[in-house]
C-alpha cells in the first residue's frame, strides 16, 4: 500500500529491543526496514480476512489472538499462522511473555520473519512503540541559536553572531534557569505539533563565550543548570537596536515563526547598552505563558482604556444633557 | 546568496587551530555565511558549530553567503582553506 521510495526509517535490532526491552525469539537480521509506522493487531488476520490489511506495519498481538488461536482445531490453527507469516510484515511481537509465542517459532524460521517477545501489557507495548517510531522518524532541522528553559518555557534565542546570545544565556543559567543548547540547536517535530530541542551529542551542555572560550556548563554550574532536551514554546530575536524599526510597544500584535511546520510565537527584542536581556527574557517567557492560558496583559489593559473612555464620554453627555 | 563547494587540503581539518582561524575571518564580514559537509549545515560564525561538522582533509564543504559583501567574504574564506590557513601542515 505503500508508494514511497524510501523506508520511514531502519531500525537497528540491538537498539530497537534494548529501548523496548523486547527478547528476540527468532531473528536472521541486524536491522529491517520500516515503511510504515503503523501498528497492526492482526485478530482479524488470523481469522483469515485479509481484504483490507497492510503488512508493512509492525505487527503485535496479546492475549485475545492467543486465546483466538487457542480455540481452533491445531490443523487450522497451524494454517492460518502459516498464511499469516507468508506475508512480508518488519516484525512480529507476542505481548504478556506468553509461553504460546512457541507457536510461530517454526514457521517464524520458514518465512525469515522477526519473532519476538515481551513482558508488557498490549496496549503499553502499543503506545510505547508508537512513541518510539515517532521519536525515530521526526522530521528534524538545525537553528543556530541557544536553547534555554526559562521559569518551564522553551525558548530559542536567535540572532546574529556575537549580539550576545550566549551571555544572556549565561546570565540567565545565574538566575536559576536551565540550559540545553549553545550554537546548534537541533530541533524535531513530532506528532506534526510538538517541537522538541536538544544540542548535537558532541556539543551537550557545552557554550562558547566570547573572551573566555568553550566552557562545560554542568560542570561549572552543576546539575540543576542542565537539561538534555526541552519542548520549544517560543522564538526570542534579538537585533541590534535600530532607531527606525518600529518596535511594538503595545504588544497586541503576535508574531509567530514557522519551524517543521509548526507556528511558534516569535519575540523580537532590540539589544543597546543598558538593557538587560535576562530579566526582559524572563518576562517574555512568563508573559507568554500567561497567554497561552488564556491572559492577555496587553489586550486587558487596552480595554480598560477603552472602557474608560466610553464611561467618560457617556458622562459628558450626560453632564450635557 | 552566492555559494561554492571546495575540498578541504591541510593535514588537520577543521579542527580546532583552522577551525578557529576560520571563524575569526567569517566573523570580520556582514554576511551570513553557513557551512555544510553531508546533510549537516552550521553557521560559520560559530566555533562549536563549525568543530562538530568534524571536516578533515579531502572533505568537500559548501560554502554559502548571503550580504552586502558576500564576494569578498567568499573570496577570503576560499584563499584561507586554498593557502592552508597558513600554519604548517603538520
Amino acid at each position: 500500500m505503500t508508494s514511497q521510495k524510501e523506508p520511514l526509517c531502519i531500525m537497528n535490532m540491538k537498539e530497537f529491543c534494548q529501548e523496548l526491552e523486547l527478547e528476540v525469539v527468532h531473528c536472521e537480521v541486524e536491522s529491517f526496514e520500516l515503511w510504515d509506522g503503523g501498528i497492526n493487531r492482526p485478530g482479524l488476520q488470523l481469522h483469515g480476512y485479509y481484504e483490507y490489511f497492510d503488512a508493512s506495519r509492525i505487527q503485535i498481538i496479546g492475549k485475545v489472538e492467543i486465546s483466538y488461536l487457542m480455540s481452533l482445531d491445531p490443523r487450522l490453527r497451524e494454517k492460518r499462522i502459516d498464511d499469516f507469516f507468508s506475508y512480508d510484515f518488519p516484525c512480529f511481537v507476542v505481548c504478556w511473555d506468553l509461553p504460546e509465542v512457541s507457536l510461530f517459532e517454526k514457521v517464524a524460521q520458514k518465512y525469515h520473519r522477526i519473532l519476538l517477545k515481551s513482558k508488557e501489557k498490549t496496549t503499553s507495548l502499543t503506545y510505547r512503540l508508537v512513541d518510539y517510531i515517532d521519536t525515530k522518524t521526526a522530521p528534524k532541522t538545525g537553528i543556530h541559536g541557544v536553547l534555554v528553559e526559562v521559569h518551564g518555557v522553551g525558548v530559542v534565542i536567535t540572532g546574529a553572531s556575537g549580539i550576545g546570545k550566549s551571555e544572556t544565556a549565561l546570565e540567565l543559567i545565574k538566575r536559576g534557569n536551565s540550559f540545553i543548547a549553545d550554537d546548534v540547536v537541533e530541533i524535531s517535530n513530532h506528532h506534526g505539533h510538538t517541537l522538541m530541542g536538544e544540542a548535537p551529542p558532541m556539543l551537550r551542555y557545552y557554550m562558547e563565550v566570547r573572551g573566555i572560550g568553550i566552557i562545560d556548563v554542568r560542570m561549572l554550574y552543576g546539575a540543576k543548570s542542565v537539561k538534555q532536551s526541552v519542548q520549544i514554546d517560543m522564538v526570542i530575536r534579538l537585533e541590534n537596536w535600530n532607531e527606525h524599526s518600529p518596535y511594538d510597544r503595545l504588544g497586541l500584535d503576535e508574531e509567530t515563526t514557522d519551524i517543521l511546520g509548526v507556528d511558534v510565537p516569535l519575540v523580537t527584542i532590540p539589544v543597546s547598552g543598558g538593557r538587560n536581556l535576562a530579566a526582559i527574557i524572563e518576562t517574555a517567557a512568563i508573559n507568554n505563558r500567561m497567554k497561552e492560558a488564556g491572559f492577555r496583559s496587553a489586550q486587558i489593559f487596552c480595554d480598560n482604556i477603552a472602557k474608560h473612555n466610553e464611561e467618560v464620554a457617556e458622562s459628558r453627555k450626560q453632564e450635557e444633557e | 546568496m552566492i555559494s561554492k563547494s571546495i575540498t578541504i587540503k591541510n593535514r588537520a581539518g577543521l579542527h580546532a587551530k583552522p577551525a578557529s582561524l576560520f571563524v575569526q575571518n567569517a566573523n570580520k564580514f556582514n554576511s551570513d555565511i553557513y557551512i555544510s559537509k553531508g546533510s549537516t549545515r552550521v553557521n560559520a560564525k560559530s566555533i562549536m558549530g563549525v568543530m562538530i561538522l568534524a571536516v578533515q582533509k579531502g572533505d568537500e564543504i559548501l560554502l554559502e553567503i548571503t550580504g552586502d559583501d558576500e564576494e569578498a567574504a567568499m573570496e577570503k574564506l576560499i584563499e584561507l582553506i586554498d593557502n592552508k590557513f597558513d600554519l604548517p601542515d603538520e
